[in-house]
C-alpha cells in the first residue's frame, strides 16, 4: 500500500510539463450537450422500436393498497403491461434476497408489497406502445388504499438521538458556557429542499439474449448493476448498466428508484425495449429530497473574541424505513477552535419521502447556522467578522488533532475581502441606501471535507497513437470527462485531442462515481495510476525491441512527450511504437487506493464566501447585488470547470437563502411544490454579478495529483454570508431559512 | 394526457361555435397554461380548437387614442410594443414581471387572462379541489396557503387569479371584445371577466360557454402617472405575493383575490382627501387572512403606502 509520502513524488500530473492541467478547456461532451445529441438514458435509440411505462404513484402518505382497479386500464388504447401489487412483475428475488453478486446489494423487488410508506410511492406501472398512451392510461388506475396511522410533521422536540451517530462532547461545553462573559443562544432552521435536477430519473433497458441492456440516470453504476442482479435473479455479467450522460444529480441519483427495475422486468416480460421516466411532479415525492432542520447554536466567547465554548446540536428527519442522517453539525468540529465543545444530531423519523443526500449534505444545511452566528457573535463583541474567525483559527484539526493537509481559511478570507471590498462595509446596520434598496455585505467560511476512495481506470493506445481511457466513473455535469481526458492526455505526454474517454458503464474498470465530491480525486487518481501503468508496459516493449530508436535503454530512461517515446535523445512515435508491436493496441489497468496513513492528515477544501445585498424594506425583498466566493481546493485540474462547480454551489446557497422550501402537508404527507414553478431554485435575475476564484494551493497529502473536492466546497456558507448581508443591510436578523419577504418584513417588525 | 380530438380553427366565430357544440371543448392558443394542465389531467378536454392561426394577433391605435390588441398577440409583443410601452408603461411592466421569457413568447393575451390560478392543490389531482371538482372541499383553506386571497374568497376557495396583465388592465380599464357562438360581438370590462369564488369556484368567468376573447381594448390613458409594483420571492418567474397597479387614479391589486381587484375604496378615500395610508386601510378592511398569509395584509398596506407616498397621490 502507498504512503502519503509518495503523493508529492514527482508525476506527470504534478509535474503538468505540457500544461494541460489545470488549463480551462471546454467541456470534452460540451458540444454533444448544447447541440442536443448528447443521449441520455431515456433518449437512447434502441435496438428496436421501445414500449413506454408511466408510473402511478401513491395519493395517500402512508397505509396499504386494499384494491386495485386497472380495468380500464389494461383495455386502454396501446396497453401492453399493467403492473401492481395484486398483479406484480413475475421473476424477481424475495426482499433481501442474495444469491447472484458479491457486495452488499441485496434484492429490492418492486411492486410486490401493499404498505405505502410515503405518498408519491411507485405503486403500479403501465406500459404502452406510446408515451401518451402510457400516461393516459396510468390516470385510468383506480387504487383503493386503507390509511394507516402516521406522522408526517417535522416536530425537532420528537427528535431523538440516534445509535448510527455519537454526540462530541470535548472539555465541559455547559459549564463553559455558562461562564463566558459573551453568549450567544440561538435557534436556526432549514426546510426541505429538492434536487431538482434538470433530467428527470429514467431508465431504458432491453434484452440481448439472457443479457439485460440498461441505460439509467445515476451517479454510481456498481450498486444498480449489483441490484438488478439479485431482483432479476441473473448473473452480474449478465448485467449491463451504463449511464454516460446524466442531467444534474446533486446527490438524489446517488440513490435509484423504481423505474430502474421496472424498465428492465418489463423488457424482459414483453420482449422488447422499454423505457420508463418519472414526471417532474413524481420527482419531488417519489425520489429524495435534503431533510429539513432545526439547529440551536450556543457560543461562548472572552471580550477579545476568543471561543471558550461552541456547540451546535441539530434536529432533523428521515423517512421511517429508509435511515439517512443530514449530518448538519459535523463541520463544526473541524472549523474553529475552543476548548469546550459540543456538536451532535437528533433525528425524527417521519412517514413522508425519503430524505438522503443533496449537495455537500450536513455542511449545506449546518453552516448557515454556524455561520450566522458567528456573524451574530462578532457584533456582541464589536469585532469585524473576519477577525472574529481569524482569532479561532485552529493550527490542527480542534477533535482529532490531526494536523491539516493544507489549510488556506484565513487566506481565502483576507484575500477575499481586499477583492470584494469588505472594508467599505459599514458594520452599523441600516445606513446604506441605494434608491428603494438598503444596501449591506456579510461573509462566511466555508468548509467541506476532502475524501478518497478506491478506483480503477483501464488505458489504451491503438496504433494511431490515440489513449482511450474507460473507467465505470460518471459525470453529472461536473467536467468529469474532461479532467479525465486531461490527466490522461498529460499522463501518456499527448495533446488532448489524442484522448479519448468513455465512462458511465458497468462494464469498464470500477470506479466509486460522483458524490461527496470525491468524484475528481478518485476517478483523476486511478485515471494517473492506469497512464503509469500503460507507460511501464509501452517502455518495457520499447527497450525489448530490436525494431525500436529505443532499444537497448533502461527502462527508467523512458519519457512520454509530445507523442513521443523517448530515451537517451532517441524516440519515436507513440503511434509507430504501437503500429509495430501491437497493432490491435496495448490496454493496461491501473488501481489507486488511499495511502494507508491517509487519516494523518486531515483535509478540507476552504472557502470564504461575501455577498451583497439589497433589501427593499417596504416589501422585505431581498436580491443579491454581487457575490464572490474565494476557495482554496489543492490543485485545480481545470480552471473552468472547477469555477463552475464552485459557483453552481454558491447559486444553490442562494437559493437557499432565499428562495428554495419545500414544505410537507401534516393532512397528507405529501411535499407541496411539485413543479419548478412553485418549488423556487434560483432563475437568472436572482444570480447578479457573482464569480470565484481559487488561491494558488497543492495538496500533497490528500492524492497523487494534490487536488480536493470542488463539487460540494461552493454551497458551503453561502447562505449564510447572504442572511449576514441582510442584516447588514436592514438590521433584519432572519433564522428560518429562506429569507423570504414576509419573515424579512417581520423581522423588522413590520408585524 | 387523455386522448383529444382537435381541429384548427379558420375564423373566429367558427371556433365560438364549434366550442359550443361540443361540450367539454377547449381553446388552444399558446398553450403555455392548458397544455401543462391537460398533462395532469386536471384539463380533460375531448376536443381541442386551435385558436393559433386566426389573424388576431394584431394591435392597432384606436380612433380615441386607445389601443386595440388581439386576443392571439403574444405577451412579448406587447410587451415590447412602443406605444404600449410610451402610453401603457403600467401594462408593459405588468406582463414583464410575469412568468419568464419564453413563456411569454408563447402565451398570449387571451389565454393571460384566462389563465387558471397556479394554487398548488388545484395543480395536485391527489388533494380536493373545488375548482377540480365542485363539492370536494377546499385544501388550501387549512393548507399551505401563503400564496392565497385575503380578500374576496369564500370557504370554498383560497385561490388567487396569477394574471399580473390582468391587475395592469384592471386599473387601466380595459375592456375586452368576445364573440359568441351565435357569432354576436359583446364587449365588457376586464373588471367584469372574472367571478369571485362564491360558491362555485370551478366557474370561473363571466363568459359563455364556447364565447372566445378575441381582444383587449385600451381606452386612451388616464392622466397621471402608472406604475405596476409587483413582489415576490424569486426576481423572476414567480406569482406575487402582491401586486399595485397605479394608472392615474386608478388602484388595482393583484395576488389577493380570484381576480384582479380593483381598489375602488381607496380610490374614493384619497379623492376624498385621505392619506395614503388612510386609503390603503379603507381598501384592506374587509381582508381575511387565513394564517399563513396573514403577512399579505401588512404587505399590501406598505406596499400601496409606499406607492402613494412616492407619487405624491393624495
Amino acid at each position: 500500500m502507498s504512503s502519503i509520502a509518495d503523493y508529492a513524488l514527482p508525476n506527470p500530473v504534478n509535474q503538468n510539463r505540457s500544461g494541460i492541467i489545470g488549463r480551462p478547456v471546454d467541456r470534452y461532451e460540451g458540444p454533444l450537450k448544447v447541440s442536443g445529441t448528447a443521449p441520455y438514458a431515456y433518449e437512447i435509440e434502441t435496438p428496436s422500436p421501445p414500449a413506454y411505462g408511466a408510473l402511478v404513484t401513491a395519493e395517500i402518505g402512508c397505509g396499504r393498497i386494499i384494491a386495485v382497479d386497472d380495468a380500464a386500464a389494461r383495455s386502454a388504447p396501446g396497453v401492453k403491461l399493467v403492473w401492481h401489487v395484486f398483479n406484480p412483475p413475475s421473476g424477481q428475488g424475495e426482499a433481501g434476497a442474495k444469491a447472484y453478486v458479491q457486495g452488499q446489494a441485496v434484492a429490492d423487488p418492486v411492486l410486490v408489497n401493499p404498505v405505502v410508506r410515503y405518498f408519491g410511492q411507485p405503486v403500479a406501472l403501465v406500459v404502452a406502445d406510446t408515451s401518451e398512451n402510457a400516461n393516459a392510461a396510468a390516470g385510468l388506475v383506480k387504487v383503493t388504499y386503507e390509511q394507516g396511522a402516521a406522522e408526517f410533521d417535522f416536530e425537532p422536540l420528537k427528535a431523538t438521538p440516534t445509535s448510527a451517530d455519537q454526540d462530541s462532547h470535548i472539555g465541559d461545553f455547559e459549564a463553559a458556557f455558562d461562564a463566558a462573559p459573551v453568549k450567544l443562544d440561538e435557534t436556526y432552521s432549514t426546510p426541505i429542499q429538492n434536487h431538482c435536477q434538470m433530467e428527470p430519473c429514467a431508465t431504458t433497458a432491453w434484452w440481448e439474449e439472457d443479457r439485460v441492456v440498461v441505460h439509467t440516470s445515476v451517479q454510481m453504476i456498481k450498486r444498480p448493476q449489483q441490484l438488478l442482479a439479485e431482483t432479476l435473479q441473473i448473473h452480474i455479467e449478465k448485467v449491463h448498466v451504463m449511464s454516460r450522460y446524466i442531467g444534474g444529480g446533486f446527490g438524489g441519483k446517488g440513490s435509484h428508484y423504481e423505474d430502474l427495475a421496472l424498465a428492465a422486468l418489463a423488457a424482459r416480460d414483453l420482449k422488447m425495449p422499454v423505457k420508463i421516466a418519472f414526471t417532474r411532479q413524481q420527482m419531488f415525492n417519489a425520489t429524495v429530497h435534503r431533510p429539513a432542520t432545526v439547529q440551536r447554536v450556543r457560543l461562548g466567547a472572552t471580550p477579545d473574541g476568543r471561543l471558550t465554548a461552541m456547540s451546535l446540536m441539530a434536529a432533523t428527519h428521515c423517512a421511517r424505513n429508509e435511515p439517512f442522517l443530514e449530518r448538519a453539525a459535523g463541520f463544526a468540529r473541524a472549523l474553529y477552535a475552543a476548548p469546550n465543545r459540543l456538536t451532535g444530531h437528533r433525528l425524527q423519523l417521519l412517514d413522508i419521502a425519503v430524505a438522503s443526500a443533496m449537495r455537500a449534505p450536513g455542511e449545506a444545511s449546518g453552516m448557515v447556522s454556524l455561520e450566522a452566528a458567528m456573524d451574530e457573535l462578532a457584533e456582541k463583541l464589536g469585532m469585524d467578522p473576519i477577525e472574529l474567525r481569524i482569532r479561532n483559527e485552529p493550527d490542527k484539526h480542534p477533535e482529532t488533532g490531526q494536523p491539516w493537509s493544507t489549510r488556506q481559511l484565513v487566506e481565502c478570507m483576507t484575500d477575499g475581502a481586499e477583492k470584494f471590498g469588505w472594508a467599505r462595509r459599514n458594520a452599523k446596520p441600516g445606513h446604506i441606501r441605494d434608491g428603494r434598496w438598503m444596501v449591506g455585505m456579510g461573509m462566511a467560511a466555508a468548509i467541506r471535507g476532502n475524501f478518497l476512495l478506491p478506483a480503477k481506470a483501464a488505458l489504451r493506445v491503438d496504433a494511431e497513437g490515440i489513449i482511450r481511457l474507460r473507467q465505470g466513473m460518471t459525470d453529472i455535469g461536473t467536467g468529469s470527462y474532461t479532467i479525465l481526458a486531461q490527466i490522461a492526455a498529460e499522463t501518456m505526454g499527448v495533446a488532448l485531442d489524442k484522448v479519448v474517454v468513455e465512462i458511465g458503464d458497468s462494464g469498464f474498470a470500477p470506479a466509486p462515481g460522483s458524490g461527496g465530491q470525491f468524484g475528481a480525486a478518485t476517478a483523476g487518481s486511478a485515471a494517473l495510476a492506469g497512464g503509469m501503468a500503460l507507460r511501464a508496459r509501452l517502455a518495457e516493449m520499447a527497450v525489448a525491441d530490436p525494431g525500436s530508436p529505443l532499444h537497448g535503454a533502461p527502462v527508467t530512461a523512458v519519457d512520454f512527450r509530445d507523442g513521443l517515446v523517448t530515451a537517451e535523445n532517441r524516440s519515436e512515435t507513440l503511434a509507430s511504437l504501437v503500429a509495430r508491436l501491437a497493432p490491435e493496441g496495448v490496454e493496461v489497468e491501473g488501481s489507486s487506493s488511499p495511502a494507508a496513513d491517509i487519516r494523518d492528515f486531515a483535509s478540507y477544501s476552504h472557502g470564504a464566501q461575501f455577498a451583497e445585498v439589497g433589501v427593499d424594506t417596504v416589501t422585505g425583498e431581498v436580491r443579491l447585488r454581487r457575490m464572490l466566493g474565494v476557495f482554496a481546493c489543492g490543485r485545480i485540474l481545470n480552471e473552468k470547470t472547477a469555477r463552475s462547480q464552485i459557483t453552481g454551489g454558491m447559486i444553490w446557497g442562494v437559493g437557499t437563502a432565499l428562495t428554495e422550501t419545500n414544505r410537507i402537508d401534516p393532512r397528507y404527507g405529501s411535499l407541496t411544490g411539485q413543479d419548478l414553478g412553485t418549488y423556487l431554485a434560483p432563475v437568472h435575475a436572482d444570480i447578479a454579478n457573482l464569480d470565484a476564484y481559487f488561491l494558488p494551493e497543492v495538496d500533497d497529502k490528500a492524492n497523487p495529483l494534490g487536488i480536493k473536492g470542488v463539487g460540494e466546497a461552493g454551497i458551503c456558507g453561502a447562505a449564510a454570508a447572504i442572511a449576514n448581508a441582510v442584516y447588514n443591510a436592514c438590521g433584519a436578523r432572519v433564522r428560518d431559512y429562506p429569507l423570504t419577504p414576509d419573515r424579512v418584513l417581520q423581522a423588522l417588525g413590520a408585524f | 394526457m387523455r386522448p383529444f380530438t382537435y381541429e384548427r380553427a379558420i375564423d373566429a366565430a367558427g371556433a365560438a361555435k364549434a366550442a359550443a357544440k361540443i361540450p367539454g371543448a377547449r381553446f388552444l392558443a399558446g398553450g403555455t397554461n392548458l397544455l401543462d394542465l391537460m398533462k395532469l389531467e386536471i384539463e380533460r378536454p375531448g376536443h381541442v380548437i386551435d385558436i393559433g392561426r386566426l389573424p388576431l394577433a394584431d394591435i392597432v391605435e384606436t380612433a380615441d387614442g386607445g389601443l386595440r390588441i388581439g386576443a392571439m398577440a403574444t405577451n412579448s409583443a406587447v410587451a415590447s410594443d412602443r406605444r404600449v410601452r410610451t402610453k401603457f408603461p403600467v401594462l408593459a411592466q405588468a406582463i414583464l414581471s410575469g412568468a419568464s421569457g419564453q413563456l411569454r413568447n408563447k402565451a398570449t393575451v387571451g389565454g393571460n387572462l384566462l389563465q387558471r390560478t397556479r394554487c398548488a392543490y388545484f395543480y395536485d389531482p391527489a388533494k380536493p379541489c373545488n375548482k377540480r371538482q365542485p363539492g370536494a372541499g377546499c385544501s388550501a383553506l387549512a393548507g399551505l396557503n401563503r400564496g392565497h386571497a385575503i380578500l374576496g374568497a369564500s370557504e370554498a376557495c383560497v385561490a388567487v387569479n396569477p394574471s399580473d396583465m390582468a391587475v395592469a388592465l384592471s386599473a387601466l380599464e380595459a375592456m375586452v371584445e368576445a364573440v359568441a357562438p351565435s357569432g354576436a360581438m359583446r364587449s365588457f370590462a376586464v373588471d367584469q371577466t372574472h367571478r369571485l369564488p362564491g360558491d362555485a369556484p370551478h366557474i370561473e368567468t363571466n363568459l359563455e360557454t364556447g364565447e372566445l376573447v378575441t381582444a383587449i381594448v385600451l381606452p386612451p390613458p388616464p392622466v397621471g402617472r402608472q406604475q405596476y409594483r409587483k413582489v415576490r420571492d424569486r426576481a423572476s418567474y414567480a406569482g406575487g405575493l402582491f401586486s399595485l397597479a397605479v394608472a392615474g387614479k386608478n388602484l388595482s391589486l393583484g395576488a389577493v383575490a380570484l381576480k384582479p381587484w380593483r381598489a375602488t375604496k381607496a380610490e374614493a378615500a384619497l379623492a376624498g382627501g385621505a392619506s395614503p395610508a388612510e386609503a390603503a386601510d379603507a381598501e384592506l378592511s374587509q381582508t381575511q387572512g387565513r394564517g399563513r398569509n396573514d403577512f399579505k395584509l401588512v404587505l399590501a398596506r406598505r406596499v400601496i403606502t409606499a406607492a402613494l407616498e412616492e407619487g405624491g397621490a393624495r
